[in-house]
């Protein structure tokens, strides 16, 4: 309950406040909202098998996050940044998919 | 996000019925989750503003720059090469349409001058008006008959003779004459004296086929009847005649 209403607060602040990406984390944003989105399908899916733990949670999202732009930013640096960027995403999506896979089979049981 | 594997042992519990707990009774750990939520929110809310508004190319790579400058070279290019081809077709249609608006513009004028050739349409300009009163005694065939020939050497282009009472004949290709009772028979119709002529053509041409030794004029007037003529700037002729199909002729070509 309070998890959803965190999410809708933080959507809510989103519209209001309209903030403005610096313009060098503007390559990075799209990739670090990915990957923190994986992780709160992987801590949902953690919660519903009953193996949830709030510490591995936060850490496995900031480092998800972290990780993700890090690589992005390597790629930049290295000139293979529009590549690596489309390669962490698609591992990314791909980790989606499997979680609301699992996601769907405990409330469905489908 | 894949959770490592937890010691504690597996309850008989279901994911569904955990879900309900967690919304009906929350615990203190989920506020560590709704922060990180509402971060995800923030963000993912911040980009897809950022990317709906951001239409400039500031926060692109070198590399995508490129990129997006040779899309749109290719697009140019393909644009061109459209652009050429939709113009030769134009051209091709414009000069076609030129070409049928002058076979039209032909066949039109070949329609009035065939129309007026076979008398399929009331016609005017100048012209002589040609009247014969008989005097003496009827007229020689013969002598109508040069009368018309005379007209059409002189460039007569249209004719029609009349009797009394307003019978009116246009003269063409087809058109017979004949001896008849009272009159003359013409296409097939009855005319009585005095005879109107009226032709068109150039009036002086015309005048002078009427008068020369021996002509049209002296004829008449051995056969004991008055031809007098008037040459005017209009003369209208509205009979007209009606086409006949040809049963037997056909164009050989």
């Amino acid at each position: 309950m309070i998890a959803a209403l965190g999410l809708l607060i933080g959507i809510v602040l989103g519209l209001l406040l309209r903030p403005d990406v610096p313009l060098a984390l503007d390559p990075y944003l799209p990739i670090a909202v990915v990957a923190a989105l994986d992780a709160s399908f992987g801590g949902l899916r953690a919660y519903l098998d009953g193996i949830f733990d709030d510490k591995v949670f936060v850490i496995s999202f900031v480092s998800n996050v972290v990780i993700a732009s890090g690589i992005v930013f390597l790629g930049d640096k290295l000139g293979v940044g529009g590549q690596l960027s489309t390669g962490v995403i698609v591992v990314l999506g791909i980790r989606i998919f499997s979680n609301v896979a699992a996601i769907r089979r405990h409330l469905f049981h489908a | 996000m894949s959770q490592p594997e937890q010691t504690s042992p597996p309850r008989p519990e279901d994911g569904r019925s955990r879900l309900w707990r967690a919304v009906t009774r929350p615990s203190r750990g989920q506020v560590v989750v709704a922060v990180l939520l509402a971060l995800v929110g923030f963000a993912g809310v911040t980009q897809v503003r950022t990317n709906t508004v951001d239409d400039t190319y500031s926060g692109l790579r070198e590399q995508d720059l490129i990129d997006v400058l040779n899309n749109l070279a290719n697009t140019t290019q393909r644009a061109q090469s459209e652009l050429q081809r939709l113009e030769a077709t134009r051209d091709d249609l414009l000069d076609d349409s030129a070409a049928r608006q002058t076979a039209l513009d032909e066949a039109r004028n070949q329609v009035e001058v065939l129309s007026i050739l076979a008398g399929t349409v009331p016609v005017t300009g100048p012209g002589v008006e040609v009247r014969i009163d008989e005097d003496a005694g009827a007229i020689q065939l013969t002598s109508f008959i040069d009368l018309v020939q005379a007209l059409r050497t002189a460039g007569a282009e249209a004719m029609q003779v009349s009797g009394e009472g307003g019978v009116a004949i246009r003269v063409v290709a087809q058109t017979s004459f004949e001896d008849a009772v009272g009159g003359l028979n013409v296409g097939g119709r009855l005319l009585e004296p005095p005879y109107t002529l009226e032709a068109i053509g150039s009036s002086d041409n015309l005048v002078a086929a009427l008068r020369f030794p021996d002509g049209p004029e002296d004829q008449f007037t051995e056969d004991g009847a008055e031809l007098t003529y008037d040459d005017r700037d209009e003369v209208r002729i509205d009979t007209v005649a009606t086409p006949t199909r040809a049963d037997f002729a056909g164009a050989s070509q």
